[in-house]
């Protein structure tokens, strides 16, 4: 499949998944990057999703699943436009990380896997995301927040709600 | 951003360029980058194996095998094409030594993947990070785009015949595919499922090539080896035991952070005088000397404990990735021990059944353990269950989930008999855990 054709990525997206596929040795090799940065578009692996790499990779739509679902970052259902991912591995939890993990709880009023009514924020606990000596650590999206206390949470949260407001009124 | 530390006592080898902008190609030159590569295009692949193996350099990622014995496997004489793979999946709880050097040093893994290439004969290398370093991913494919524009990777390295690509590869959640043939059937585009050895990967490995896979520390340390000379590389370490390792110091510490020091060096002073001791003046309890697969070491283990291989083998432990976990006295065990055994439950890829079944056992035991309604015959039932998942899988993971829950119920059963029979935690809930 070539840019040009159907896609329901960005052309930016396609165009990149056509030189992807080139890169390896094998074509398939580039299946697990491909499905992770479709999904950072489109925000989930849709129906569509599954069928549109399954088609550029030449394997069955199966395949692709059988293989989406073992990675723990790759999902079948839309998350908050900002996914906050924390940390409550040994070292973030030594450091406080579940008073951290329950504050978000509360500022957002969703638990683990939740998503808020705007569909703003989801909120995650997550396995070790390597930032154990910066502990307690969070990921928003791909953003890491190192040395949090819970009353660092709000301030975290006001600064993705002011970057949203600013593309709203935009 | 994470924070750099420094100590006196620190030999900055692999962290010499970190904080100077080595990011860009021009410092890194600046700097003396490249020059190791340029070297090893000279000398050939048996000067570098030689002097790899004289460096005594171990692998970073946890299981020591001597590099240079590593890259010598490799048969010379191949039908299908050779592969060296870095791995930087680094996902082992208390380990965040990799991210640094992303961050701070990319052309050193570049520089290091290229000469592991050379000293093989390989053509092709993959930088793997794991799927949540994406802004460390795009820091290293902005390097290798710079080397290739440099002309120091693509068809004609430094203006020779020689050829050497790279390929950078995002993760996408999985600490399974820290393990080499996981890694391998994660970059063919498949489930992170372990292969069977037989055959090693130095035999057949990538798309059914000879393949080296080197930890992304490991692979940064070689410019620096070549560069100092192996002989000297080990001189820095302890026998055995070459050169300088990046500890990572997290936990109930007064200044955590990655430390680089030199291999053999005491865990003890590692705690109280390079991290500064045990945060807020509380007694050490228990210590993970090498990322949370490795078995908990008590205070008085610790005293004249060398942190090289050997002495922490000896004492019953693992070096590991040198992530060096320390717990204070007001930490429940039962509930580190359940955080722990919690991860490897998760992270079971579910292939072999002894380490899938095993995790999850042991989780609802100390889950229902922590939670008070345990029974003393499942303190046993614990060891039984760890002990039966030992050395019956295909990859470490079952090892990495028994062995350090072996380690507490051992080193701490008291503990344990004080949650019987619906006695609250001694511990209050996360309340002493908090930020003092």
């Amino acid at each position: 499949m070539s840019a040009e054709t159907m896609s329901i990525f960005s052309p930016k997206l396609a165009a990149r998944f056509d030189a992807l596929v080139e890169k390896y040795p094998v074509r398939r090799s580039a299946l697990v990057p491909m499905l992770l940065y479709a999904q950072d578009e489109i925000g989930y692996l849709s129906d569509a999703v599954i069928a549109e790499v399954a088609h550029r990779i030449g394997i069955t739509e199966l395949d692709v699943r059988n293989v989406a679902t073992y990675y723990s970052m790759l999902r079948f259902k839309p998350a908050g436009k900002y996914n906050v991912q924390v940390c409550t591995n040994i070292s973030c939890m030594l450091r406080g990380a579940y008073d951290v993990f329950e504050k978000f709880q509360e500022e957002l009023g969703i638990g683990h896997r939740g998503v808020t009514p705007d569909g703003i924020f989801s909120l995650e606990e997550v396995e070790c995301i390597g930032a154990c000596c910066w502990a307690p650590a969070i990921q928003v999206n791909y953003d890491f927040h190192d040395d949090l206390t819970p009353q660092s949470v709000p301030e975290i949260l006001d600064r993705y709600r002011k970057v949203q407001d600013k593309e709203k009124n935009a | 951003m994470p924070r750099l530390v420094s100590h006196p006592d620190e030999v900055k080898i692999v962290s010499k360029r970190f904080g100077l902008g080595a990011t860009d190609i021009d410092k890194y030159i600046e700097l003396g980058g490249y020059q190791a590569a340029k070297k090893c295009l000279e000398q050939g692949p048996d000067w570098i194996i030689e002097e790899m193996k004289a460096s005594n350099l171990r692998g970073r990622g946890g299981a020591g095998f001597p590099t240079g014995m590593k890259w010598s496997f490799v048969p010379k004489q191949s039908a299908k094409p050779k592969y060296v793979l870095v791995n930087g999946d680094e996902s082992e709880p208390g380990t965040c030594k990799d991210h640094l050097i992303f961050l701070h040093d990319p052309h050193s893994v570049i520089e290091g993947t290229l000469i592991a290439g050379l000293s093989i004969g390989s053509k092709m290398g993959f930088i793997y990070l794991r799927g949540e370093y994406r802004y460390l991913l795009e820091i290293m494919e902005k390097a290798v785009a710079d080397a290739y524009a440099k002309g120091f990777l693509g068809k004609n390295i430094f203006g020779t015949d020689t050829e050497f690509q790279i390929i950078t590869q995002s993760g996408a959640g999985a600490y399974e595919v820290g393990e080499e043939s996981a890694l391998m059937e994660s970059l063919e585009g498949k489930r992170g499922v372990p292969r069977i050895k037989p055959p090693f990967p130095a035999v057949v490995g990538l798309y059914g090539g000879p393949t080296v896979i080197n930890n992304a520390e490991t692979i940064a340390t070689v410019p620096h080896v070549i560069n100092m000379g192996g002989a000297a590389f080990a001189a820095v370490g302890s026998p055995r035991n070459g050169g300088t390792r990046l500890f990572g110091i997290s936990g109930h510490v007064e200044r955590p952070g990655v430390y680089e020091l030199p291999m053999g060096y005491n865990l003890k002073k590692m705690i109280y005088d390079v991290a500064g001791g045990v945060r807020g003046d509380r007694k050490l309890k228990a210590v993970v000397p090498g990322g949370s697969s490795t078995p908990v070491l008590l205070p008085e283990e610790i005293e004249n404990l060398g942190m090289d291989f050997d002495q922490v083998g000896k004492a019953g432990s693992m070096l590991g990735s040198g992530g060096v976990v320390v717990i204070d006295d007001r930490t429940c065990i039962v509930e580190f021990a359940l955080r722990t055994i919690s991860f490897y439950q998760h992270e079971s890829c579910g292939w072999c059944i002894p380490c899938r079944e095993g995790t999850d056992w042991l989780k609802k035991s100390l889950t229902r353990f922590h939670a008070g309604f345990g029974t003393a015959k499942d303190i046993d039932n614990i060891r039984y269950l760890a002990e039966n998942m030992l050395g019956r899988t295909f990859c470490p993971l079952g090892d990495a989930a028994a062995m350090p829950t072996l380690g507490f119920v051992k080193k701490f059963r008291k503990e344990f008999e004080d949650h019987l029979d619906g006695k609250p935690c001694p511990f209050a809930k996360h309340a002493e855990m908090a930020v003092v």
